[in-house]
């Protein structure tokens, strides 16, 4: 699943800093909305749930886009934890971004609450109603959020450290622009 | 492409530091923005907590109206509503309606003549799916005017300060308004002979796009029968429920659902405050309720009658409290399904 390409295709970048607002957004939306009675938690609650069905759509375009284009190679001096490190993280930050909107879907669906996106526009129930569906779910949604960020706070350090100490391409390569001259490959 | 290898010997303290201030600044907003710094701030967690009576929440019940009952009916819509809002549930047709009577008490177990305010839960919904939820209430006003006020009252009726509650009401003279309808408003026999009212205002949207800011009622087709509460005491701690039983049983019950239309000024945000009686009124259709159930294996049991569950052509409007509720509800809701097992799935709940 590598390219010899140096950096992500334009499409690829473009998603990826896009989605990394999106989720970041969510997040913070989330533990704000939870945490106040005032109008904001309707506000928030309104743009979280179709925010976060459109990070499913998002997240859905760019796994197909990595299949075709795949990912550029990481530099061959990287030593092997931190490689098996950057590896993973990318299968979890994959398997958050499908996970957590198909989780909160589910939990509404399992408290028979209807899922608004907009308007008149509703999604499909896609679980039975089921108090400990929900609290699973509910659980899930909680432990996972945490567990996102944490990840994401690893992934911008880790991404720093490239840049700032190793300085060896990793960055370039997601970069939305490059600061410094470079071949595009 | 440069390169620094990596040694612990020449790395650039400055930069690591610069990695951690990035880090750290997003840990601490998103502590700010989950209210982790702001020990204050009135959360849904704290909201729902001051509502527990004095030995815990009852597990596994509604932290609040948690004694109910649960019904099926239809909404009959007679197309009346449709001037004021393009919701389906308004053209006229019947719509399936699942609902809840309940007592105003976090006490699943309190005797019916003690509790001063009968509350309704329904849920309508139409053939496109659109739900209209409500949760209402036999109060004509709400005790106070504010979110923070509710709070405010739940924490000086719990306090053990015995000026609490004195300190509350100088504070606070809109809550004699509802002290005054408390000691003198008739009793009555009947979950069937009261009327709800929506009290906190609601946003119709017409077709043509023009909104309507109202509040809505359930006027009772019962006549009702004032009864003493000395009288209704010495009735089984159940009455109500038993008495709604029998009486569905025997007849369908039936309420009117009138809305009513706000006159520029009028107090919208401010469900303690009435609107003047010659507001202009509507009758949209009939609530016929056809068979009761229990609530432990019942039909509502698993339902959040949260009040911003509304259909494309309602909204919410400058009233602060439904926010609120649907905050607070959805946090009794996420509790109380979670305790499935304190309260089990049979007819009498676990009820010796
Ligand atoms: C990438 C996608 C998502 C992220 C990162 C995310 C993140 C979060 C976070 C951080 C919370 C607060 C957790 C807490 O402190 O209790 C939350 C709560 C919630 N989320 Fe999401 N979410 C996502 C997608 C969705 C979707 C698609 C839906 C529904 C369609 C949804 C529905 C909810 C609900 C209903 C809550 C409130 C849970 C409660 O009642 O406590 N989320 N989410
Ligand atoms: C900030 C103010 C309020 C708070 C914190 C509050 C809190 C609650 C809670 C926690 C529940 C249980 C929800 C569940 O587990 O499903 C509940 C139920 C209920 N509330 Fe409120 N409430 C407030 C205002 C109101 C108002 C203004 C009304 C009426 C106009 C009302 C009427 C009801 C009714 C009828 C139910 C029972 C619904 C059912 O059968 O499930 N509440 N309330």
């Amino acid at each position: 699943m590598t390219t010899s390409r140096k950096r992500f295709t334009a499409p690829q970048r473009l998603l990826h800093w896009l989605m990394a607002i999106c989720i970041l957004s969510m997040l913070f939306i989330g533990v704000g909305m939870v945490s106040t009675v005032t109008s904001k938690y309707l506000t928030l609650v309104q743009i979280h749930k179709p925010l976060g069905i459109a990070i499913l759509v998002l997240a859905l375009i760019r796994l197909s886009l990595r299949f075709v284009f795949h990912a550029p190679v990481l530099p061959a001096d990287m030593p092997r934890p931190m490689r098996l490190a950057a590896e993973l993280s990318q299968y979890v930050l994959y398997a958050l971004m499908i996970g957590m909107p198909l989780i909160g879907w589910g939990m509404l669906s399992a408290a028979s609450y209807p899922v608004v996106l907009f308007g008149s526009v509703h999604l499909p129930s896609i679980l039975p109603v089921s108090p400990s569906l929900h609290t699973l779910l509910w659980h899930a949604h909680y432990y996972l959020a945490f567990a996102f960020f944490a990840t994401i706070l690893m992934h911008v350090a880790a991404i720093l450290f490239h840049k700032l100490i190793r300085n060896d391409g990793v960055f370039e390569a997601m970069a939305p622009v490059l600061t410094h001259d470079e071949s595009e490959i | 492409m440069p390169q620094s290898p990596l040694s612990p010997g020449n790395l650039p303290l400055t930069r690591l530091s610069v990695i951690a201030a990035v880090v750290g600044v997003v840990v601490i907003s998103f502590a700010y923005t989950a209210g982790w710094l702001t020990p204050k701030r009135l959360t849904p967690k704290k909201l729902v907590a001051s509502l527990a009576p004095p030995g815990g929440p009852a597990l596994g019940h509604r932290r609040n109206h948690a004694k109910g009952i649960c019904f099926t009916g239809t909404f009959e819509a007679n197309g009346n509503g449709s001037e004021l809002s393009r919701a389906q549930v308004f053209v006229a047709g019947q719509y399936p309606v699942v609902g809840r009577f309940n007592l105003a008490t976090p006490n699943p177990n309190a005797a019916d003549a003690m509790v001063r305010v009968r509350g309704i839960g329904i849920r309508i919904t139409p053939p496109n799916g659109q739900e209209w939820r409500s949760a209402m209430i036999d109060a004509p006003i709400f005790p106070v005017s504010t979110v923070q006020d509710f709070y405010d009252l739940q924490m000086a009726s719990s306090s053990k300060e015995p000026d609490a509650m004195k300190n509350f009401i100088a504070a606070h003279p809109e809550f004699t308004t509802f002290l005054g309808w408390a000691k003198s408003a008739p009793w009555t026999g009947s979950y069937a002979e009261e009327r709800y009212n929506s009290l906190n205002s609601f946003v119709f949207i017409d077709n043509s796009g023009a909104k309507h800011t109202v509040r809505w009622s359930l006027v009772p087709a019962a006549q009702p029968v004032s009864i003493l509460p000395d009288e209704l005491a010495k009735r089984g701690p159940d009455f109500l429920d038993q008495e709604i039983t029998q009486r569905v049983a025997s007849s369908p019950q039936r309420w009117s659902v009138v809305v009513t239309l706000s006159n520029p000024g009028d107090p919208t945000a401010d469900p303690n405050k009435a609107w003047p009686v010659d507001r202009r009124t509507v009758d949209v259709g009939t609530l016929t309720v056809q068979q009761i159930e229990p609530e432990a294996d019942g039909p509502c049991r698993d339902i959040n009658y949260d009040p911003t569950v509304l259909p494309a052509g309602i909204t919410t409007s400058d009233d602060p409290f439904p926010s609120a509720r649907s905050a607070a509800y959805s946090r009794s809701y996420n509790s109380r399904t979670a305790e499935e097992k304190y309260y089990p799935r049979n007819a009498t709940g676990g009820k010796q």
